[in-house]
């Protein structure tokens, strides 16, 4: 498998489609069939699950700027510092790199640090801490010293922040052993995956969104933890699959009720996690298909969907009717102007598009 | 022909008097960070008189009563601006504005020192700077009405676009200066930057530069005792301006709300950049009367009485109170005042109404500055689905 190089990337089997499992999004009308969930907009689900894990454990402290008496830039933190003081709810100087180093130090000693950026632009203050010390300290102190910290921060363009403010950037992070990335598009895996992260030992990024915090859905009671690794399929659908993830996955659920009603059955898979990545599950699906889509924030050019065709492409390659289709932002840094920002970033019609010029493409007949 | 011998041109550098960093008026490390009262130069007080200062009078000396009339106007039409600004965002015109009330002297004391070829390198609460560099104030509320990045030449005004992430701008200025001094020109460059961002390394590191290089530049922070909700005692234990000294850095505390004393200080600053005597620290304490900008609450993280405290040491009144002493604020003085700032306001709304949006495929302008085949094949399959629109998307 390794050779002296580096990795040489296998193809991947999934020899057992569906091995992992349909896992439908949940929707309002589950809460109906669930008496133990309430309907919750995402972020009320992360308050709450933050909430939760600082009563179970005394070791989680939440460190950032603005978290306390602001309650966060977008309110994830409201009530927290009412209900668990300033030791707990650290408002800290406007230091990225000072306070994600601080939380990583913190880590070290057993605490379990779940640490607020603004957003993921101003991850770039702290990536020195994150990529060259976070994640290596467990790997360069041979084992004997870990770093169970948390990095919550939102991405998501189109909120007319400007260039420096609208990036999707969390492929930096999903590049880097040593890291765990996470990104969950609704409100039941933004509760899941954040008690699975902040229970992993070792540094997990947890990617927001800033359009994903005032979607809603169901949230089960209780504390069932998400595996971190896993992908869902969201939308089962025997003739395209599209693979997104983060806000992406909402934008692929309409595109594919959108084409529903031509009669095209679009399967929907949502990455959950961009590392570790489940390829199994990504193949499976297009194995069932034959026909792929990537659907990302970020920009083409070694972007999430470039890893994700190549994943595809040793995975499945026998079983695609055309080559994988990727619709991603212009490669432009992100507009500020209305019109322009609609412009750069990818959307339903961009994704539409691509269904469509793939189902023609490969004759599809319904 | 010289010959180096370190430990003397050591002990020489100790009693060179540039090598000892803090000015007069800095005490110690006692002074805690939002502290206003103690401390720091002042030319005016509150209530507008002129207390005498022997080593910062020299510095202020040319400056008559037409010239205070001068810096009168500055301060009523920045206000104005403002006020305009608020409302134009209020009325859904501007995405966001970031108000820089009470902070009017701060800003036009220090701006109004500088030479028209010095750079100013801002964040963006300086709009009182860019009025004094002659920034076309369309120009600015493009930006602020969310249609484009910049809006004007940075060469022409000697004015970089803000810097929105916090403190990168301190960065720039010193190698802006240090590049300056390279040249052997005898320009100067100024970062502005707040209370808060003084918690960056960037800010840190760029102390360390300029004072290793003695680079021409001059910092000037304005301590408005915000950084959105964070007071600036969560910055910092002791004064701000006493972290300057420790980097070999002269750093002077001044009353940011007093145009004559930041005017003082400032010119003293450039001129001993301009001169080859290397960088200065100015702290300016003021206060951020309004909102950090206009999507937050100031009354959910700040009591009203701190605004009342403020607000009796405010620059304006301030001003007028002193112009009054001298019989200099006559009805005709406050009536020609006022119709210029009725008057740049009126520019300042009809030209922010007439700003139209940027067509669809400028997206793809200035990302290099050299050609590039795949922004040009990304362009044209752009400009192609465009075309597939009835009318045009553009
Ligand atoms: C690197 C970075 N972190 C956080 C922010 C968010 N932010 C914008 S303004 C601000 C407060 C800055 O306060 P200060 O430096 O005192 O300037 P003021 O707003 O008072 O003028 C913060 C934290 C940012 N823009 N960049
Ligand atoms: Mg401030």
């Amino acid at each position: 498998m390794t050779s002296r190089s580096g990795t040489v990337a296998e193809p991947v089997e999934a020899s057992e489609p569906g091995a992992h499992g349909y896992r439908r999004p949940l929707t309002r009308a589950d809460h109906v069939a669930m008496p133990n969930a309430q309907v919750m907009t995402y972020r009320q689900a992360l308050n709450d699950t933050l909430r939760q894990e600082m009563i179970r454990d005394d070791k989680v402290f939440l460190i950032g700027e603005e978290i306390g008496v602001f309650e966060g830039s977008y309110k994830i933190t409201a009530g927290l510092l009412a209900e668990f003081g300033p030791e707990r709810v650290r408002d800290t100087p406007i230091a990225e790199e000072g306070f994600t180093g601080a939380a990583i130090g913190a880590a070290m000693l057993g605490y379990r640090p779940v640490v607020e950026i603004m957003t993921i632009n101003f991850t770039l203050k702290a990536i020195d801490q994150i990529v060259n010390h976070a994640a290596k300290i467990h790997s360069m102190f041979g084992g004997q010293s870990s770093v169970p910290l948390v990095l919550r921060t939102p991405g998501g363009g189109g909120q007319q922040l400007a260039a420096t403010h609208s990036q999707n950037l969390e492929v930096w992070y999903a590049h880097i052993p040593g890291l765990k990335v996470v990104a969950p598009s609704s409100p039941a895996d933004a509760k899941a995956l954040l008690l699975a992260a902040i229970r992993d030992n070792d540094p997990v990024i947890f990617l927001e969104n800033l359009a994903l915090y005032n979607t809603k859905g169901p949230v089960p009671d209780g504390d069932e933890a998400a595996e971190i690794g896993r992908a869902a399929v969201v939308r089962a659908g025997t003739d395209v699959t599209i693979v997104s993830y983060s806000r992406g996955v909402l934008t692929a659920l309409e595109v594919a009720e959108r084409f529903e009603a031509e009669g095209v059955s679009i399967e929907v898979v949502d990455l959950r996690s961009l590392r570790p990545l489940d390829r199994r599950s990504i193949c499976a699906s297009v194995m069932r298909t034959g026909r792929a889509v990537v659907f990302e924030d970020d920009w083409l050019t070694y972007g999430i969907g470039a890893e994700l065709s190549a994943t595809i492409a040793e995975g499945a390659f026998d079983y695609l009717d055309a080559p994988v289709r990727r619709v991603a932002a212009a490669e432009v840094p992100l507009p500020y102007a209305k019109p322009l920002e609609l412009a750069a970033m990818p959307d339903a019609d961009d994704l539409a598009r691509a269904v469509r010029e793939l189902l023609q493409d490969t004759r599809f007949r319904k | 022909m010289s010959t180096i011998q370190p430990e003397t041109s050591l002990s020489n550098h100790l009693h060179d008097e540039r090598a000892i960093p803090t000015e007069p008026m800095v005490d110690g490390t006692s002074v805690p960070p939002g502290e206003a009262s103690a401390d720091f130069l002042q030319l005016l007080t509150p209530d507008g008189h002129r207390t005498p200062n022997a080593d910062y009078d020299p510095w202020v000396a040319d400056v008559d009563v037409a010239s205070l009339v001068r810096l009168y106007e500055d301060h009523v039409v920045v206000r104005r601006i403002d006020t305009e600004a608020m409302h134009l965002q209020r009325q859904g015109q501007l995405g966001l504005w970031a108000p820089l009330l009470g902070q009017e002297a701060a800003q036009i004391g220090s701006a109004r020192s500088l030479r028209s070829d010095d750079f100013v390198f801002s964040s963006y609460r300086e709009n009182a700077v860019a009025y004094c560099r002659g920034v076309d104030f369309t120009d600015l509320m493009r930006v602020w009405r969310g249609n484009s990045h910049s809006g004007w030449d940075p060469y022409e005004i000697n004015m970089a676009i803000p810097s929105v992430i916090i403190g990168t701008q301190a960065l720039h200025a010193t190698g802006y200066a240090m590049g300056c001094q390279f040249d052997g020109g005898d320009q100067v460059a100024i970062a502005y930057f707040g209370d808060g961002a003084t918690s960056q390394g960037d800010i840190s590191e760029a102390m360390v530069f300029a004072a290793r290089f003695q680079a021409p530049v001059v910092f000037f922070c304005q301590n408005n005792q915000w950084a959105i909700s964070e007071p600036v005692e969560r910055q910092a234990r002791i004064a701000i301006a006493n972290r300057a000294p420790g980097f070999g850095i002269p750093s002077i505390r001044v009353d940011g709300n007093d145009v004559l004393a930041v005017m003082a200080v400032t010119r003293r600053a450039i001129e001993r950049a301009r001169t080859g005597g290397g960088p200065t620290f100015i702290e300016a304490v003021t206060y951020r009367m309004g909102p950090h900008t206009t999507s937050d609450d100031p009354t959910r993280y700040r009591n009203k009485e701190e605004l009342d405290e403020w607000s009796v040491k405010d620059p304006i009144k301030r001003l007028e109170a002193h112009l009054s002493s001298m019989g200099a604020l006559t009805d005709e003085v406050r009536a020609e005042v006022q119709a210029k700032a009725d008057s740049v306001a009126a520019e300042v709304r009809a030209g922010t109404l007439g700003l139209t949006d940027p067509e669809s495929l400028s997206i793809f302008d200035h990302v290099l500055s050299t050609e590039s085949s795949w922004l040009e094949r990304q362009k044209s399959q752009y400009s192609a689905y465009l075309d597939m629109f009835e009318g045009g998307a553009r």
